[in-house]
Order: C-alpha cells, then structure tokens, then sequence
C-alpha cells in the first residue's frame, strides 16, 4: 500500500473573514497525494489554484480542517518551517530569485532551504564549479554567468534557475505555479521538458498549476481540476492517459 | 592644514552613522527614522554614564546596548505590529526625545572634567586633531571589517536577501521579521555608538544633537557612491568612510565661502537632494553626449 505523503482533510480557507464580503475560497477541499505522484491541477481563475498552493506553504491559515505531511499536523506551522519539506516555483520570474544577489549566492541560499543560518562563513568559492556544473545542465548559459546578478537575467534565465533552486536541495513536496506561463512559447516548453526531466529523475512529488490543457495532459502521472474551492475531477494513470483535449473541455462546459 | 586633519577626523568618527544607516537603507531598503533619536540617545548614555563614573569604553559600549535596544521597539513595532517602517521609527524617535532628557536631567550635559575615550596618555601625545583621526581610523577598520565579515555568513546572506527579494526569502525558509529586527538593532546600536563617540570628542552631549542626522548618515553613502562609481558590496561599505569625509570636505568649503554653521542643515540637505538626483540629470542633459561632442570637432 501506498503511504499518503501530504493529505488536506476538509479544508476550509475563507478571505475577508467575518465582513459581508466574505468568501470562502477553498470549500471543505479533500486531496490526498502520494510519494512520487505528479500532478497537474487544472482550474478556471477563482477556483482556488494558487490559494491551495497558498494554504500548503503556510502563507495562508485555513479556517478549519487540517493539513498532514505524513500523517503529521502541519496546519498551524509556519511558512518558515514549512520550507524544511516544500519548495516553491512563482509565475513571476522577479519572485524567484534575488535581483542584487549574483546566480551562485542564490543557489547557495537556496542550498540551505529549510535550514538553520549561522555566522560560518558562506566558502562559496569552493562551490563554483559544482554549480558550474549543476547551472550548465540547463542548457541555457547559466553556467556562463555565475557571477551576474539575477536582475540582468533573462526572464526565461531567471525562471530555470527558480527552478533549480527549488529542486537543489530535495523537497518532499514542490509546488510548480504556473512557472512557464511568463515565458515565450520556446522557452516555456524548454523548461517544461526539463522539469519533467528533473520530477522523473528525482522522483520528486509535484503539483503543478497550468492553464494549457496540453501540458496537463502531456505531464505528470494525476491530473485534478479545481471548481469553486473542490476537488472535482482527480484521474490518475491509465485513466489520464485516456483523457484528451476534446474530454477536457467537454468537462468544463459541464461544470461552469 | 589643521583644518583639514579636523575634517578628515570628524569624518571617520561620523562614518560610523553611514555605515550603521546603510545596512537598513541599502540592505534592507527602508530609511528608518530611529536614527535621528538614537543618536542623541547614545550621546546621552555615554555622557550620563560618564558622569556617573563609568569607565568610557563600557560607556560607548553601553550605549552600543541601549541603542539595540530602541531598534528593537522600531523592529516589533515595525514586523509584529504592521506599523509602516517610516511611522515607527518616528515614534520611536519622538519616544527617544523624553528618554534622552531623563537620562541627561536636562537639555544639555558638559563632559568638563571628565574622562573620555579621547583623554588617555597616547592620543593626547599625538597633535592637535589626529587624536580623532585615530579612533576614527580604528573604530571604522572594526567595524568595516566586521559588518564585511558578517554580511559573508550564511546569516549574512540571507539577510541580504530579506532586504533584495522578501518572497524569496520566506520561500527558502529564512525569518524574514527576525532579519529586520536584526538589522534595525545593529543600526541603531551602531548609530547611538557614533554619538557616544561625536558626544565624546565634541565634550557634551545635547538634546537637539540627533536633528538632521539620517541626512548626514545618507549624505556620506550617497557621496561615497557618487564619487566611486560601480564598486562591490564590500568596497561600498569602505567608500561610506570616505563619502563621510568628502562631506565634512564639502562643508569645509561651504563655512569657508561664508555661510555660517546655522544654514548648515540646510545645506547639507541641498547636497543630499543634488547627489541623489544626479542619475536624474544625468539623463535628462546627457552629460556623456555633450562631451563627446564638445570633444569630437567633426561631428
């Protein structure tokens, strides 16, 4: 059997708490996700992608429910501590790296995610070429550019490399939020095929938003659509083989 | 030539407000206001302990300690309070003005007599002056040197993050509010021990001491960037120590041209407002272009 690695049980998020305006944004959500389950999470703007992503990285308290993380509540812990498992990637490549800070004192911080920071000297020059090497698998001239801060970046530059620091130091669980959709159609599918690359090799547990259906279809081994706060449409395996566009959109025509 | 050693010393020991001011305004990224009560808040602790018979390094160091103390009341005030940074530190500012009066028992307080870190057998040998080139040198080396040392940790990295990219920052786990409260403690700490060290060498420590002093801590990181153009980190916290004493050079020249030392507010703030909009008028007049062509006769 299968352990459940993170589970949300009744989930209830609401924004505006106790004015009129009131709106409860995750409605008693259920999701269980197992080790090594890639995920894509399909859903119409408010239906409550990006505040799920939100209420697992601690950003966000829910109102009732509870969140697991191996059978362990983590519900009330802090976006900090939560960082010691989850990894992030933003849509927005400014979100994802520090523009002053230069692309190996980026990978070094993010090297150490989770972790206690001390006043031991940071050695980062022992770490150049490790970093040379790790950057050059991008196969975008990350590797050629170690030492220019994040801001001169290209945004598509900026964006791999978001995502190599969420996935240097293994997460139990990443979070991927739209993390191509900022990018020109090239660059975009380039990192695409390098995450699911990276998910596969590492067998890393991965829920990713998107808005393509193609992507949704083509990647990961569980797709879930989100409508109004609830889990309404969760296929794995064979049964998300299956599936195609033309099912997809038939189901949304349904559900709106 | 007086003159000048005179203003090369006032420089260094104010340099210590630059460097302290531009862990929060360049790191960070906010101006925090505490500094203008911190100041007169470390001059106080210094000279009221003095008095009190305390030993002037312990009480420099002593007002290192309080000065943390009012950075942290800005910091909680500031992360755990949701208080707009610019409004609290004015608050505790405003605070500091009562604080400073209760700690001196009136508006000004003479060190006349008294021991200070500048009265001992060696800087007293040294002539007229170079007694503050001295401290100033050495206290701007440790300082310099440690903030450098820190700002190369683990710790120091990720408070360069917090001030770079705060998403960022709490997404790779660092506590960001813990960052800024400790970066708001180190700068006020660091500033109320630039004004144990101005109370000291000036030989009082007044009430009024902290007015315009955020422009003063600014004035010497701006100058020092303006005149060093593309530096490093590390070479910038250096150029903050020589901004300080480009400025006191600039006023050197303004009290020489005639202006008395009660328009100097104001002329500092003139200097500030021109060197902060130089990469304004840099643009709109195209410096780079007109000497070119001023130069190029063919064109």
């Amino acid at each position: 059997m299968i352990k459940p690695l993170l589970e949300l049980k009744n989930v209830v998020l609401k924004v505006n708490r106790n004015t009129p305006e009131e709106i409860m944004i995750l409605d008693h959500l259920n999701l269980t996700i197992n080790a090594g389950d890639f995920i894509t999470v399909l859903g119409s703007n408010g239906a409550g992608k990006s505040t799920l992503f939100n209420a697992i990285g601690g950003d966000l308290s829910i109102d009732s429910g509870q969140i697991l993380l191996n059978g362990k509540d983590i519900s009330h812990e802090s976006v900090e501590r939560r960082t010691r498992f989850l990894a992030r990637v933003f849509q927005d490549p400014k979100l994802g790296t520090a523009p002053r800070m230069n692309v190996a004192e980026n990978l070094l911080l993010a090297e150490r995610r989770g972790q206690r920071r001390t006043l031991a000297p940071r050695h980062l020059n022992k770490q150049l070429d490790r970093y040379k090497k790790i950057t050059a698998t991008m196969h975008n001239g990350l590797d050629e550019r170690l030492t220019t801060a994040t801001g001169n970046l290209s945004g598509g530059q900026r964006q791999a490399l978001s995502f190599l620091m969420a996935t240097l130091k293994r997460p139990e669980v990443l979070l991927l939020d739209e993390h191509t959709a900022a990018l020109d159609p090239q660059t975009s599918q380039d990192l695409m095929h390098l995450t699911n690359e990276r998910v596969q090799e590492e067998q890393l547990t991965c829920l990713m938003i998107t808005h393509h259906l193609e992507d949704a279809l083509t990647y990961g081994n569980r797709l879930i659509v989100l409508h109004h706060g609830k889990v309404t449409f969760d296929v794995a395996g064979a049964e998300k083989d299956a599936l195609t566009t033309e099912k997809l959109y038939s189901f949304f025509a349904e559900i709106e | 030539m007086s003159l000048i050693v005179s203003a090369i010393g006032q420089g260094l020991l104010w340099a210590v407000l630059g460097v302290g001011l531009f862990l929060t305004f360049r790191i960070l990224d906010f101006a925090d206001m505490t500094v203008e009560g911190t100041f007169p808040l470390g001059a106080a602790t210094a000279v009221a302990a003095i008095s009190n018979g305390m030993n002037p390094l312990l009480a420099t160091l002593l007002a290192f300690a309080i000065g943390a103390i009012a950075g942290l009341i800005t910091g909680l005030l500031y992360t755990k309070g949701h208080i707009p940074i610019l409004l609290a530190g004015i608050l505790v500012m405003t605070a500091c003005y009562s604080v400073n009066l209760r700690i001196m028992g009136r508006a000004n307080v003479s060190l006349l007599g008294k021991s200070t870190l500048f009265k001992n057998h060696f800087l007293a040998s040294l002539p007229q002056y170079f007694d503050s080139v001295f401290l100033g040198t050495l206290v701007m080396v440790i300082i310099t040197g440690l903030v450098i040392y820190f700002l190369q940790t683990q710790l120091g990295q990720g408070f360069i993050a917090t001030g770079d990219n705060q998403t960022m920052a709490r997404s790779l786990g660092i506590n960001t509010d813990n960052m800024k409260i400790m970066g708001l403690m180190v700068s006020n700490g660091m500033i109320a021990f630039g004004g144990a060290l101005v109370a000291q060498n000036n030989g009082y420590a007044d009430v009024n001491m902290g007015i315009g002093i955020i422009v003063i801590a600014l004035a010497s990181i701006i100058i020092g960037e303006v005149a060093f153009g593309d530096l490093t980190l590390n070479q910038r916290l250096v150029a903050v120590s020589l901004g300080s004493i480009l400025y006191r050079f600039v006023l050197l020249i303004v009290l020489k041209l005639g202006f008395s030392a009660n328009d100097l507010n104001l002329l500092s703030s003139i200097i500030l407002a021109l060197c902060m909009m130089l990469p304004v008028f840099k643009k709109t007049f195209n410096f780079k272009h007109i000497l070119k062509r001023g130069l190029d006769t063919n064109d």
